[in-house]
């Protein structure tokens, strides 16, 4: 039986362990607030960029910029991995990774060259381990404060390599920020621009198009602006995917402190349980020694 | 007057201005152009420059652009930079510091230098600095 000591120091133990998950738990929720933040911020610039893109585009020539048009033949692939920096934020990590692996295979499977660009330590890491190609990294990016040109410096070093042609194809692995309760990794492609992205596909737009397209006046010409307007495109992207994966990051970090706080709550009941257990069977063992030394004592 | 047009300036972090205004005029790569209620659609892209713009109460006001673009509508202008500061917001020291770091990076005779990104932060930062010595002049 363990002994009544024991019992105690694991339940004070125990305890320490939910003040701490708790407290993680509230930072992760107040980090989270501002990560929304950004992301509600960003909306607004993130839409009407979209619909002045699908207006240009709409209007400037099919193959009027290198970043649009793909690639013949896809010999080198490059993977933008977003994850965090820290753990303790339940399957956030091993998700993304996943994703990655497997899409990485799938296109090594097709003997195409893989390489990496990460964000977030936890990917670095196991880009090292699995001795993967890494090419560029940044830390403190995911889940901390960063601006839009954080997003721009990057992707504009993504577009060099692309159009240098050390890459034929970026794409950018993130989590996406569906509910509190939803943040599924996706795979985004950067690079060539697909075409969905320049034109607008929801009905609305299509029809407010029409609505003012013919009349547009563009200078300089709208293969100009096109132009000068994609590779922003990209940075808008990859500023998303940011923005996202740091809510989506708080968010699984608060889910999974909230569960071990949880199971702390379950743990110290039971173990106080057996600690009550233990102190009445001390009682009883020694009322039954004083009871046993007085029937002794009388005989 | 004319009917009021209004103004939206858009950063990814934040709206800088969302108002009604009687007159916007800001540096188109082409030139300076101004809007005024009733325009013609038109989009353009902006240099890094000061957009100026008259308040319905007649008071001008200067904010800072970092280049973008420019959506201008019968009865909105909407403006989409990376970075747009107003005037009062315009961190004149740090600005400052920017222009010195960038002209260091370009007398330097190091290799690696990447030319047009210190010349762009260079401009960036020679801008704010004269809205700020501009802006204070005139006001």
């Amino acid at each position: 039986m363990a002994s009544l000591k024991e019992v105690k120091s694991k339940i004070n133990g125990v305890k320490k362990t939910k003040q701490i998950t708790k407290a993680m738990n509230m930072v992760a929720a107040s980090k989270l607030r501002g990560a929304q933040t950004a992301m509600e911020s960003f909306h607004p610039y993130a839409e009407k960029f979209a619909e002045v893109l699908g207006n240009i585009a709409g209007k400037a020539g099919d193959e009027v910029s290198p970043l649009l048009i793909p690639r013949e033949e896809v010999k080198n692939v490059h993977i933008v991995l977003l994850t965090s920096d820290r753990g303790l934020c339940g399957g956030f990590n091993t998700n993304l990774i996943e994703k990655a692996e497997a899409f990485m295979e799938e296109k090594a499977n097709a003997g195409v060259n893989v390489s990496f660009t990460n964000f977030g330590k936890k990917g670095r890491d196991w880009c090292r381990r699995e001795k993967l190609t890494r090419v560029d990294e940044y830390l403190n990016v995911v889940g901390a404060k960063f601006g839009f040109n954080t997003a721009s410096t990057s992707a504009q070093k993504l577009i060099d390599a692309f159009l240098s042609g050390e890459y034929d194809e970026v794409h950018v692995v993130y989590s996406r920020f569906m509910s509190m309760a939803s943040q599924p990794p996706v795979v985004q492609q950067l690079l060539p621009i697909p075409v969905i992205e320049s034109v607008e596909g929801t009905e609305e737009a299509v029809e407010e198009e029409k609505g003012y397209l013919p009349e547009h006046i563009c200078e300089p010409s709208p293969d100009a602006l096109l132009n000068t307007m994609l590779p922003r495109n990209v940075y808008v992207q990859l500023y998303n995917a940011l923005l996202e994966t740091s809510t989506s990051e708080h968010a699984a970090r608060m889910k999974a402190m909230d569960n071990a706080t949880k199971a702390c709550d379950d743990m110290i009941e039971s173990l106080t349980l057996a600690y009550n257990k233990a102190r009445q069977a001390a009682i009883t063992m020694e009322l039954m020694d004083i009871v046993g030394g007085a029937e002794a004592l009388r005989g | 007057m004319a009917e009021n047009i209004q103004l939206e300036i858009v950063t990814p972090e934040k709206y800088v201005v969302s108002e009604a205004t009687q007159i916007v005029m800001a540096p188109g790569t082409l030139g300076e152009f101004g809007v005024l209620s009733g325009h013609t659609p038109f989009l353009t892209s902006l240099q890094v420059g000061k957009v100026r713009y008259r308040d319905t109460k007649g008071d001008e006001h200067l904010i800072f652009v970092s280049g973008g673009f420019a959506e201008a509508l019968p009865d909105k202008v909407t403006i989409l930079a990376e970075s747009a500061e107003r005037l009062e917001n315009i961190d004149y020291e740090r600005a400052k510091a920017a222009y010195e770091r960038a002209q260091q990076r370009l007398a330097g005779d190091k290799e690696d230098v990447d030319f047009a990104r210190a010349r762009a932060a260079m401009q960036r930062a020679l801008t704010r600095m004269n809205i700020v010595q501009g802006g204070g002049s005139t006001h």
